[in-house]
């Protein structure tokens, strides 16, 4: 029964069931890098410096020689590692805000949401370099600052579903038996605000994975000689009208991981709006 | 006889779904002459608005017209191209529809979508359309038509916009005018002025109605002859009057006893109530569609369709046994008999004190007192805007008084919820207006109760799971309701529900805003016999709030009517609806329609539509709309004058003179 129903979902929404099977791959090939990959990340081969793609390098190899599949392979790793975390820290962190500025409303609303316009005025990327220059580059603080960044965004989305809510009358009757706010917040207001809050935390694990790539590029992310999609473009970009496998490759991938949770996110709009 | 207008025979009309097909419509035939009033009642889900949307040809693109003809000035409308059809509708026949805030055009100004009428089908240059417009909006009581036609609709009260609609119907010079529900979404007194306006435009216009209402007292109010549909059949026809002096369908005089008619009371007459629910549109039984609920059913209306049979003369009737249809008011559509009223007079246990509410500088509510006695309903009337809800809100603490103090048993208590004690907050608990969102819709029925129940009286394990299941079946529900969500449940059931979420810690006063106005005439007339059980069994008291003065009528002991944020009369239910009452209240009495009664020619109309509170009249606050204005009303505030028997009345006038001017009134 449960079978039937997915393949129900499936034919109603076809992007979303494209989006899960990309963004399967992705996982599965980060998680199974060592095993799949056919050289390991940082193995040098000073013997094929910058060799074109061929059998023996699918992807080609970069100036000291290491094989571009495999570091794409094993980058995956980190994209997956930062993304999801971050973007559940901006869940956590939005949500909460998004919750309690729609039940409050008055002037808990007004100032909270005039901060958040504050922040939210500066680019995203430049926030983040910001905070990642003073706190100094590791994986923990990129997903933190990426989840700080982030919450603003998802704090406005999940606001705006709560407010149609905090009027309904199954709130009023809630306040009526004097629930507590936590209860009122988190069992009768966040089961009804769950759509959209799913659709958002998708759109910006899309944007998550973007994000640590340009912050990897900008040499904030993680360090060389870790395999980082980002840092393999930045690190490569010299060599991209000699060596174009060396910067296409991981940029590709980026791309993947970002058009399947596009892909994913529409299908989960579609499924919830109907 | 003339020939038909409107001349539908067998019309059939199904809906496909994802898995299978509703036949939402089955053989309906009715015919309506020129100028004819027809109207057209049952509850939702009985086919009456498929069949409006069929002889418009606006059927959805998954309904299908199956089988029958509907001919309309003898051409038959099932067959026509978009282009016949577009030329007809707006032109012939025109439609106006229950909300006129969603059939207007909020950026453009209503003269122009009246002028487009005219310049559309009439093909008139723009000053002409112009013209016409304004001419045809104060036809429609527009009082001042070129400052209105320079308005957009958002500036418009909804009274205003439905004739501004109407306007647009009639612009185009119908045959045929069909209103779908148009007065349902406006207060009672709007209704009134509107029911009058059609009974005017009859006379002035040849066009004939076909008019569409879950509302027996408006089809009554307007129609000449009516049909009765239940399961997507027409199962009774016949004359207004005899229609509603003898039904010759159970099903029509179950419905007609389901209305409170104005000036029945609790304690003569329980409401009908029809067991049981709509049959599944699906799955049909063979025999009689009605046989399941019905009252007076044989072995023979299971098995044996009835045929729509003409009976004497005009009749027509869908029942094996029509000539044995008991009268609406027989016991027999009652589940218990009525109760006599207690002659004891309770103790006073709940207080409001000179309550005050302002949002800024604005009075919402001005000075607020009352006395509620355990036991009793207070009924609260009074049109939208006049503080009914807010005055509910306070007592509940849900929002806090600018001024003034609520006591329970004589202790203060806190203004906000949060601050009540536990047993504040068991002793008074509140049932909302809209089944759809008055239920979490994420939390499953057993949830939803057993949280009240764990909340409320602090029960654990499995008395609280006990105490749940007996509330459901306190509100009439099985334990079968228990894992199904809200979406799963009808309006009636939800409400239901709700009743027993409020019932969870055995409440001392209940709040009742509205409860049944949503709902369905016989599931409306469940509902509050429900709640006359329970409050004859636990002793609660209410405070039921609505704009139907014949349900308040019906339910409460005592009565307050509000008007601008303040009390204007109050007192035993009979005393206030009986007389003297207040100018206001007997305004709102004389926009009720009543069902059995020929309509009241009442000359008392409210002036214009209420001020709001933001522009509050100084002296009396209902000195610009009264009937009965004099010269000082406008000056100071009206003194309470005493009717005697609890019954106060806030005017100028003196108790004597208004027992004199409203009995001489009554004569007339």
């Amino acid at each position: 029964m449960r079978w039937a129903s997915a393949l129900e979902a499936v034919r109603r929404a076809p992007t979303l069931a494209v989006g899960a099977l990309m963004l399967l791959t992705w996982v599965v090939t980060a998680l199974g890098a060592q095993w799949i990959a056919p050289y390991t990340a940082v193995q040098l081969n000073l013997q094929a410096v910058l060799a074109a793609p061929s059998a023996a390098h699918w992807f080609g190899t970069d100036q000291y020689g290491r094989d571009v599949l495999s570091r794409v392979l094993y980058g995956g790793f980190y994209a997956l590692s930062i993304a999801p975390a971050a973007t559940l820290l901006g869940l956590v962190l939005g949500g909460a805000i998004g919750l309690v500025t729609a039940y409050f409303g008055c002037w808990v609303d007004e100032v909270v949401m005039r901060l958040l316009d504050a922040v939210m005025a500066f680019p995203i990327v430049v926030l983040a370099l910001l905070a990642l220059t003073a706190l100094g580059p590791s994986l923990v603080n990129v997903i933190m600052v990426i989840g700080f960044v982030f919450a603003p965004l998802i704090a406005r989305t999940v606001r705006a579903a709560a407010l149609a809510e905090v009027r309904k009358e199954y709130v009023q009757a809630a306040r009526l038996r004097g629930e507590h706010l936590p209860y009122i917040l988190l069992r009768e207001i966040l089961p009804n605000v769950k759509g959209p809050l799913v659709v958002e935390g998708t759109i910006r694990l899309g944007y998550a994975v973007f994000t640590s790539a340009t912050l990897g590029f900008l040499g904030l992310g993680v360090q060389p000689p870790t395999p980082d999609w980002g840092l393999m473009v930045s690190d490569n970009r010299n060599m991209l009208t000699t060596a174009p496998w060396t910067v296409l490759f991981p940029a590709l991938a980026i791309a993947f991981v970002v058009v399947a949770i596009s892909l994913l996110a529409d299908g989960l709009e579609e499924l919830t709006a109907r | 006889m003339s020939a038909p207008l409107l001349d539908i025979r067998g019309l059939t009309v199904t809906y496909r779904r994802r898995r299978d097909a509703v036949t939402a419509v089955r053989d309906v035939s009715l015919a309506i002459r020129p100028g004819e009033a027809y109207g057209l009642v049952g509850e939702s889900g009985c086919g009456k608005s498929t069949v409006a949307m069929a002889l418009l040809g606006y059927l959805p693109r998954n309904g299908r017209l199956d089988q029958g003809e509907i001919r309309f000035e003898g051409r038959d409308i099932a067959r026509m191209g978009p282009a016949e059809l577009r030329a007809l509708r707006g032109a012939r026949i025109a439609i106006v529809y229950q909300n006129p805030g969603s059939a207007l055009n909020p950026s453009l100004p209503v003269g122009r979508q009246v002028a487009e009428v005219y310049r559309y089908h009439a093909r008139m240059g723009w000053r002409e359309a112009h013209e016409a417009a304004a001419a045809m909006l104060e036809r429609v009581r527009i009082a001042d038509p070129r400052r209105v036609m320079r308005q957009y609709p958002y500036q418009l009260s909804g009274g205003m916009q439905q004739r501004a609609v109407i306007a647009m119907a009639l612009a185009g010079d119908p045959a045929l005018l069909v209103l779908d529900e148009p007065t349902t979404a406006l207060d009672t007194t709007v209704q009134a002025e509107i029911l009058e306006l059609f009974d005017g435009l009859r006379a002035e216009l040849d066009a004939a109605l076909l008019f569409i209402s879950h509302n027996l007292g408006v089809v009554r109010h307007v129609c000449d002859r009516m049909g009765v549909m239940y399961a997507g059949e027409l199962v009774e026809q016949g004359g207004a009057d005899a229609l509603f002096a003898a039904p010759r369908h159970p099903y029509t005089a179950a419905l007609i006893g389901c209305v409170p008619d104005f000036g029945v009371v609790k304690h003569e007459r329980p409401l009908a109530s029809i067991p049981g629910t709509l049959p599944d549109a699906a799955a049909l039984p063979s025999g009689c569609a009605f046989a399941a609920r019905c009252p007076i059913a044989q072995a023979r209306c299971r098995t044996d369709h009835p045929p729509l049979e003409v009976l004497d003369g005009a009749r027509l009737s869908r029942c094996w046994f029509a000539r044995d249809t008991p009268a609406p008011d027989a016991g027999i559509y009652a589940d218990e008999p009525p109760q006599a009223a207690s002659a004891q007079e309770s103790p006073v246990f709940f207080s409001v004190r000179d309550v005050h509410v302002r949002f800024g500088a604005v009075p919402i509510l001005r000075g607020i007192d009352l006395d509620l006695r355990a036991g009793r309903t207070f009924g609260l009337v009074g049109e939208s805007g006049s503080g009914k809800s807010t005055l509910a809100r306070v007592l509940t603490g849900l929002s806090a008084p600018s001024e003034g103090s609520l006591e329970l048993d004589g202790g203060r208590l806190s203004e906000k919820a949060a601050g009540r004690t536990a047993a504040a907050r068991r002793a008074l608990q509140m049932v909302f207006q809209s089944p759809d969102t008055t239920l979490n819709p994420s939390h499953r029925v057993a949830h939803i109760l057993r949280r009240a129940v764990r909340v409320l009286s602090g029960l654990r394990g499995d008395a609280l799971r006990a105490r749940a299941r007996e509330l459901l079946k306190e509100v009439a529900l099985g334990d079968e309701v228990e894992p199904r969500a809200p979406a799963q449940l009808s309006g009636g059931q939800r409400q239901r529900v709700a009743i027993a979420r409020a019932f969870a810690g055995d409440p001392r006063l209940v709040i009742l805003d509205e409860p049944t106005s949503a709902l369905d005439v016989s599931v409306q007339a469940a509902i509050l016999n429900l709640l006359i059980v329970l409050q004859r069994r636990s002793g609660v008291a209410y405070i039921f709030i609505s704009h139907d003065l014949a349900v308040v009528r019906y339910v409460s002991d005592r009565i307050g009517v509000m008007y601008l944020g303040e009390i204007v009369e109050e007192g035993p239910t009979e005393a206030v609806f009986g007389g003297p009452h207040h100018p206001y209240t007997e305004a709102l009495i004389a926009a009720v329609p009543h069902l059995r009664a020929a309509p009241a020619q009442s000359a008392v109309r409210l002036r214009g539509q209420s001020p709001g509170p933001a522009r509050r009249p100084a002296g009396c606050p209902f000195h610009t709309r009264c009937h009965r204005v004099r010269s000082g009303c406008a000056e100071r505030e009206p003194p309470w004058r005493d009717a005697g028997g609890g019954h106060h009345i806030r005017c100028w006038i003196s108790v004597e003179e208004l027992t004199c001017v409203q009995a001489g009134h009554d004569k007339q």
